[in-house]
């Protein structure tokens, strides 16, 4: 099968500092991967390649729409790859403060309608009709994520976990076909890790998504994802399925260091 | 004692003020006579007004804090009911009435005064879209009304084209004006924004300023006409009132376009670009049109409040649009409260017309402006109005899957 989002030799260079250094990855439509490594190893850097904040210094980023149409990602606009269905949260949380929980879920449906000024001001029915749809989908988003009953509150005013999830829903709201999440569970305890992991196991079933995921928490990545990807100075040093990652030495390594360093502490 | 340190502080307060306004409030040097006069009643005054009111101001606060989170809800409830159609819609209807009957029953410059500062709600609401919504921080905004101003002053001049063409050009003009600063300014944020705006009108004005054979410089441009009537000729009342009319309607057009934009699509977009432009972007919201629309449509207002200008006052020169001016208006948009209806037009009718009305004081009338709008600031550091999130109607489709969850705070 084709996988949906595909990565070859991606390089990005900071002046002389390569933060990725011809990095592979593949995601098939459906799967759960994630993408592992120690502090400072690049991931963050490739999720900011993928959705357009940085512009790659060469490789290719490609995305095989289930049409057979195949778009490159490089250079597009932040906006234009959320557009085509590439959404991502942040790992410090990014929500819009001073907006209640709802708008900031209609946010997200902006590159999935279209009224302008005219429709704005008028209000022609197809206006209405969209924006009641907004409404409904986002709220809809909302109760699916357990957040229904706060829908009208602050954004801000949520609490820690909610946050999270409310900029996964937010993303949802993009109607992406992949999802990255930047350590989702960061900062959680087990018990909401927990749901978390629930949550993400659900919501990728309902929207058929596919989910890249950087996170931190290992029990986490073992028990969702198909697929690991491990980073280390850039450079991709293992991949495969959760077991085979568990037992490879160079990621044991990269994550302990080496045998020796780890008696000598 | 109960308020001992109250007191104590006070008493320190009132000796530092006594102390600070010595050389000016109790020193006179009579040059005439070359004596010294000591006026020793001013420092006792300063000092008992000094100690009584900064005792009341420190029971104030100790009463703040006791009270702090009462008032909080309290704030929320006032700002609910009074998004109430049943509490406002009467409301509504008292102010129009006594808008219309207005100009029957007051004075021509009563009239006059009222006219231009419903030009300031235009101009006002306008910025409202840059500052307020779309987070653009605008210190040129003068610029647009300038370029609105003097589009029909000169387009009227050299082509005899009269208001009612030049109004809807002028609101274009400024507009293609507002796109001419925003193109530039994109990638641009926060202080280094309010820079090159700032610069822009300044050069704008300049220009206006030196480029005689354009602009006729300093001397600027006289006899513009006013607002024609069905070509019917008005005396000065006359055309004071239709003025008048003409900036209320067009004020009631303002707010409706701009509640609208606000509650849209694009509105969204403005208040989530200003929340945080990265993760607006990352939801799909193109910046540089977002930005760019900000733009025009904050300066088509202000297009159009200096053609009203120009009419209004059938004078205008450089001298009009200086940076003050900006100043204002930004002014009225920050006490307003940023991306609040409601609280714009208060804040520009408040401060275009208390100077006016405060005249009876003479020279202690900007004392007490700026008294007012420094305990403005004090007490409502987030304007007259703070904007309250819209809450929607939506209905659920089906009973909702029980979320098994919690976020624990």
């Amino acid at each position: 099968m084709k996988p949906l989002l595909e990565v070859k030799n991606l390089t990005m260079a900071f002046g002389g500092i390569k933060a990725l250094d011809g990095v592979h990855l593949h995601i098939a439509p459906g799967q759960i991967a994630a993408l592992i490594g120690p502090n400072g190893a690049g991931k963050t850097t490739l999720f900011n390649c993928l959705t357009g904040i940085y512009t790659p210094t060469s490789g290719d980023i490609l995305l095989n729409a289930p049409g057979g149409k195949t778009r490159r990602l490089n250079g597009l606009k932040i906006n234009a790859i959320t557009a085509l269905g590439v959404a991502r949260t942040f790992q410090n949380i990014r929500l819009f403060g001073g907006m209640t929980v709802l708008e900031n879920v209609m946010i997200g449906r902006h590159p999935r309608s279209s009224s302008g000024i005219l429709g704005a001001i008028f209000r022609p029915p197809a206006t209405r009709r969209e924006e009641r749809d907004i409404v409904d989908k986002s709220y809809a988003l909302l109760e699916s994520i357990g957040l229904g009953d706060s829908a009208n509150e602050l954004a801000s005013n949520l609490p820690y976990g909610a946050q999270r999830r409310l900029e996964i829903a937010r993303a949802l709201a993009t109607e992406p076909r992949v999802l990255l999440l930047d350590e989702p569970a960061a900062g959680m305890n087990p018990q909401e890790t927990n749901e978390l992991e629930g949550l993400l196991t659900r919501l990728q079933a309902a929207h058929e998504l596919s989910i890249l995921l950087i996170e931190h928490d290992m029990k986490l990545v073992m028990n969702l994802a198909e697929n690991i990807f491990v980073l280390d100075y850039g450079e991709e040093i293992a991949r495969g399925a959760p077991q085979e990652i568990r037992n490879n030495p160079a990621v044991i390594k990269a994550y302990l260091g080496e045998e020796d360093d780890a008696e000598a502490q | 004692m109960k308020y001992f340190p109250e007191l104590n502080k006070s008493f320190v307060i009132a000796l530092w003020f006594m102390l600070l306004t010595f050389p000016i409030l109790v020193i006179r040097v009579n040059t005439i006579e070359n004596i010294v006069v000591w006026r020793w009643i001013n420092l006792a005054l300063i000092g008992i007004a000094a100690f009584v009111l900064s005792f009341l101001w420190q029971l104030y606060l100790k009463h703040k804090t006791a009270a702090a989170p009462d008032a909080a809800a309290h704030q929320s409830a006032l700002v609910r009911r009074m998004s109430d159609p049943k509490f406002y819609r009467p409301f509504l209807l008292l102010i129009g009435i006594l808008a219309l009957v207005f100009p029957f029953v007051a004075s021509h410059y009563q009239i006059n005064i009222m006219t231009t500062a419903l030009i300031y709600v235009m101009l006002g609401l306008g910025l409202n879209i840059e500052v307020g919504l779309a987070g653009l921080l605008d210190l040129g905004y003068v610029a647009f009304y300038a370029v609105g101003a003097y589009s029909y002053a000169l387009l009227n001049y050299h082509f005899g084209l009269g208001f009612w063409t030049l109004l809807p050009a002028g609101a274009l003009i400024a507009a293609f004006f507002g796109l001419l600063v925003g193109f530039p300014v994109l990638r641009l944020r926060g202080d280094y924004l309010a820079i090159v705006t700032l610069a822009f009108a300044e050069i704008l004005r300049l220009v206006l300023e030196n480029w005689n054979a354009f602009s006729f410089g300093p001397s600027g441009i006289s006899n513009i006409p006013r607002p024609g009537f069905f070509g019917i000729d008005l005396t000065l009342e006359q055309s004071a009132v239709y003025m008048y009319f003409l900036l209320v309607a067009l004020c009631v057009l303002t707010v409706f376009v701009i509640h609208r934009l606000q509650h849209s699509r694009i509105g969204r977009a403005w208040v989530a670009l200003r929340e945080d432009e990265l993760a607006c972007q990352a939801m799909g919201v193109d910046k540089t049109r977002a930005k760019l629309t900000a733009f025009a449509l904050g300066a088509t207002w202000a297009g159009m409040a200096g053609v009203l200008f120009a009419a209004k006052t059938t004078f205008i020169n450089p001298a009009s649009f200086t940076f003050l001016e900006s100043a204002m208006i930004l002014a009225i948009v920050v006490l307003g409260g940023m991306g609040s209806i409601v609280g714009v037009i208060i804040a520009a009718l408040a401060i275009i017309l208390l100077p006016e009305y405060l005249r009876v004081l003479g020279d202690y009338r900007m004392i007490l402006f700026g008294a007012a709008l420094i305990l403005m600031m004090i007490f409502r550091p987030r304007g007259l109005v703070t904007p309250a999130g819209k809450t929607y109607e939506f209905r659920c489709a089906d009973p909702p899957p029980a979320p098994e969850e919690k976020g624990r705070p």
